[in-house]
């Protein structure tokens, strides 16, 4: 009964996070202001190492460890990389801002790494319990990020709206889990789905698979659960919003195929009818209200809703290609997101939040290359070729139209383009009104760097999207 | 009858007189110290079922430590009685229609055949050696230890976020600080304001 040593080299990732975890909470007590950046390079060569023990364990074939709760396959170790990634880009686009704020503390850094393991936890759990305590993680670390301005009012009532609903949902998902904990009598993922292949599917069985789509639907914020993603986008500092819009997408992606997709695919029937609402539903409602808004945080927010619908699309086709394709669409949507909230990050500056659409007005005239890049990743997410939004989407609705689900395909499509005018006149904004500020925008050579490269890589990965997509069905089995 | 079974009526009278005297006594203080009693004595029914590590677990972390917080939260805030009683009445046909579900529900789930005694067989009496304690912590440290080690994690994110959102620097300290001080100009402390002279009548 004693796990032997090679198991625990595979977990080596998450052993190591958490140690860099405690290790900068406690160096950061003994560091003073001046110093702070110590607390955040630490945090940022810690994703490093992270990435690259994670490339350097990861095995060649699916091994189950520590009693089968734990999953190391190659789906684990691609969607961790990206994880690091995009939480990397996270920490590196809010440092300037939060120090401008006197918000620059090791508490921050610290959580984001204790939400990336929770990320970890979450991409290669193999139990009901391990996706339950890695979402835990992540959204107790985010609640808290959500609260971290705590003098400002919005923050903290977004912090509460998001904690309440977030406790909700976790509710719905548990007891979702314990009603397949009590007809399967298991815990692990593997024997949940032997068991309903071999029997048919129940009543209480579907009941449970109703109450997971409904709490995953929350964490995700699909229509009808989306009602706390505006509110906590728009309330939450901006590189909160930039952290919890961008990696925890690829850890939902995970949860969603290890839950949906390896505990109840047997039930694969009866889940895709319940996706497809949820999908055409955040489609419409995202795209539409998207377009009344003025605050580009709330857009944005709304526009995660939409993107939503097309993640859902993607994993409600339920074969290898449609899995491929969400997984495709869910990378480069939080690089997209990354790179959009990193946009206002640049913007802002002391006692000043660029959150507004008029905020960005002749942005072409004070700077033409952020222009560009900002017209790059919006075209991004509208979907215009030949950016790498277009060949997600793409390879979605393929997904779909293979199921021979034309009209749901058609209503996507109808749905993006109604989408595609609200990407479009930020462009509009940016390039044909003039500015109402001219004040310089962040110098910071990194942020100004990283931005440039995501909107590069935005850019490059539409015009090659070759080897990033065959990783992706590689990957799935 | 047998000393099981005495054993078992007293507990749960005992039970049943704290857990009524914690809603009825007017002291809130004679109410926290009613509801040791009834943890006491629900953890005397839990060691009758053998579940000696949960009997355990709700004296030492319901009685010796929730209790007393509660009580220290009591009589710090000093509430007054009176005030917290005055929607009674009003409320009473809530309160009551809340219990009446509550007792309905309980009646249909009892009356469920699949809950009656005969398909709730007795679990085996394990000899006196067993220790329940040991089995819960060979599982825990063998087949849970990963999720077991996350939970630690998760408490540990926990008292951070709290510290990080409640923890202020004492911001009544006395003490000084030079160079704030010299950094000061006369705009922050005095303020010239123009007005008109008064008239003499």
């Amino acid at each position: 009964m004693i796990v032997p040593a090679s198991e625990f080299v595979m977990i080596l990732p998450e052993i190591f996070v958490l140690s860099m975890a405690c290790i900068i909470l406690v160096l950061d007590l003994f560091l003073k202001d001046s110093e702070r950046n110590i607390s955040y390079w630490l945090a940022q060569l810690t994703l490093v190492f992270a990435a690259v023990i994670t490339l350097s364990v990861d095995p060649d074939e699916t091994q189950l460890l520590f009693f089968g709760t734990f999953i190391a396959d190659a789906m684990g170790a691609v969607l961790k990389v990206f994880i690091y990634l995009v939480a990397g880009l996270a920490f590196l686009y809010s440092r300037h801002y939060l120090s401008v704020r006197g918000l620059f503390k090791g508490e921050y850094y610290v959580l984001g790494l204790f939400g990336v393991l929770g990320m970890m936890v979450m991409v290669s759990a193999h139990s009901l319990l391990t996706v339950y305590l890695g979402l835990e993680l992540l959204s107790l670390s985010l609640y808290a990020m959500v609260a971290f301005n705590r003098d400002s009012y919005p923050c903290s009532e977004a912090a509460m709206k998001y904690f309440v609903l977030g406790a909700l949902a976790s509710g719905m998902l548990l007891y979702g889990m314990s009603i397949l904990y009590g007809m399967t009598g298991t815990l692990d993922i593997g024997l949940i789905a032997d068991t309903l292949d071999r029997g048919e599917s129940s009543v209480p069985v579907v009941f449970a698979t109703v109450f997971i789509v409904v709490g995953l639907a929350f964490k995700l914020g699909a229509v009808p659960f989306h009602m706390w993603v505006p509110d906590v986008y728009q309330g939450a500092p901006t590189p909160v919003t930039l952290y919890l819009g961008s990696a925890p997408k690829i850890a939902a992606f995970a949860m969603i195929m290890r839950l949906l997709a390896e505990s109840v695919g047997a039930l694969q029937s009866e889940w895709q009818g319940m996706l497809v609402l949820l999908a055409v539903l955040s489609l419409g409602i995202g795209n539409v209200v998207a377009i009344a808004q003025t605050n580009l945080k709330r857009m944005l927010a709304y526009s995660t809703i939409s993107h939503v619908g097309f993640l859902l699309l993607g994993i409600l086709a339920g074969t290898p290609a449609g899995y491929s394709a969400a997984m495709f669409y869910i990378i480069t949507y939080a690089l997209m997101a990354a790179g959009a909230f990193g946009m206002i990050i640049l913007l802002s500056r002391a006692g000043f939040e660029a959150d507004e659409i008029d905020d960005f007005k002749g942005l072409n005239q004070r700077n033409p290359w952020f222009a560009l890049v900002m017209l790059i990743l919006m075209f991004s997410m509208a979907g215009v070729p030949p950016t790498v939004g277009f060949y997600a989407k793409l390879s979605v609705l393929q997904a779909v139209v293979d199921l021979d689900m034309i009209w749901l395909a058609g209503a996507a499509v109808f749905f993006s383009v109604i989408g595609a005018y609200y990407y479009i006149r930020l462009v509009k904004i940016m390039y044909f009104d003039d500015p109402a500020d001219d004040a310089p925008l962040a110098s910071d050579f990194d942020l100004r760097f990283a931005l440039s490269a995501n909107g590069v890589v935005i850019l490059l990965l539409g015009l090659f999207p070759g080897s990033l997509m065959a990783l992706c069905s590689q990957v799935i089995p | 009858m047998d000393f099981e079974r005495i054993v078992f009526y007293v507990f749960a009278t005992i039970l049943v007189f704290a857990a009524t005297r914690v809603i009825t006594v007017r002291n809130p203080v004679h109410a926290a110290l009613h509801l040791v009693l009834a943890f006491f004595t629900a953890a005397g029914l839990w060691m009758l079922l053998e579940a000696e590590f949960l009997a355990i677990t709700l004296v030492l972390v319901y009685v010796g430590a929730v209790m007393v917080l509660f009580l220290f939260v009591v009589m710090m805030l000093d509430i007054n009685v009176a005030v917290v009683r005055e929607g009674f009445i009003r409320n009473l046909p809530v309160g009551l229609t809340v219990a009446g579900l509550m007792i309905l529900e309980l009646w249909l789930v009892m009356k469920n055949k699949a809950f009656d005694a005969a398909h709730m067989p007795a679990p085996m009496p394990r000899g006196a050696d067993y220790s329940n304690t040991r089995e819960l912590g060979s599982v825990l440290y063998t087949d849970y230890v990963y999720p077991f080690e996350i939970a630690a994690v998760i408490l540990v994110v926990a008292i951070i976020a709290a510290i990080a959102l409640t923890h202020r620097k004492a911001h009544n300290s006395k003490k000084q600080d030079p160079s704030e001080q010299v950094k000061i100009r006369r705009g922050d402390r005095v303020r010239i304001i123009k007005m008109e002279a008064e008239s003499r009548d």
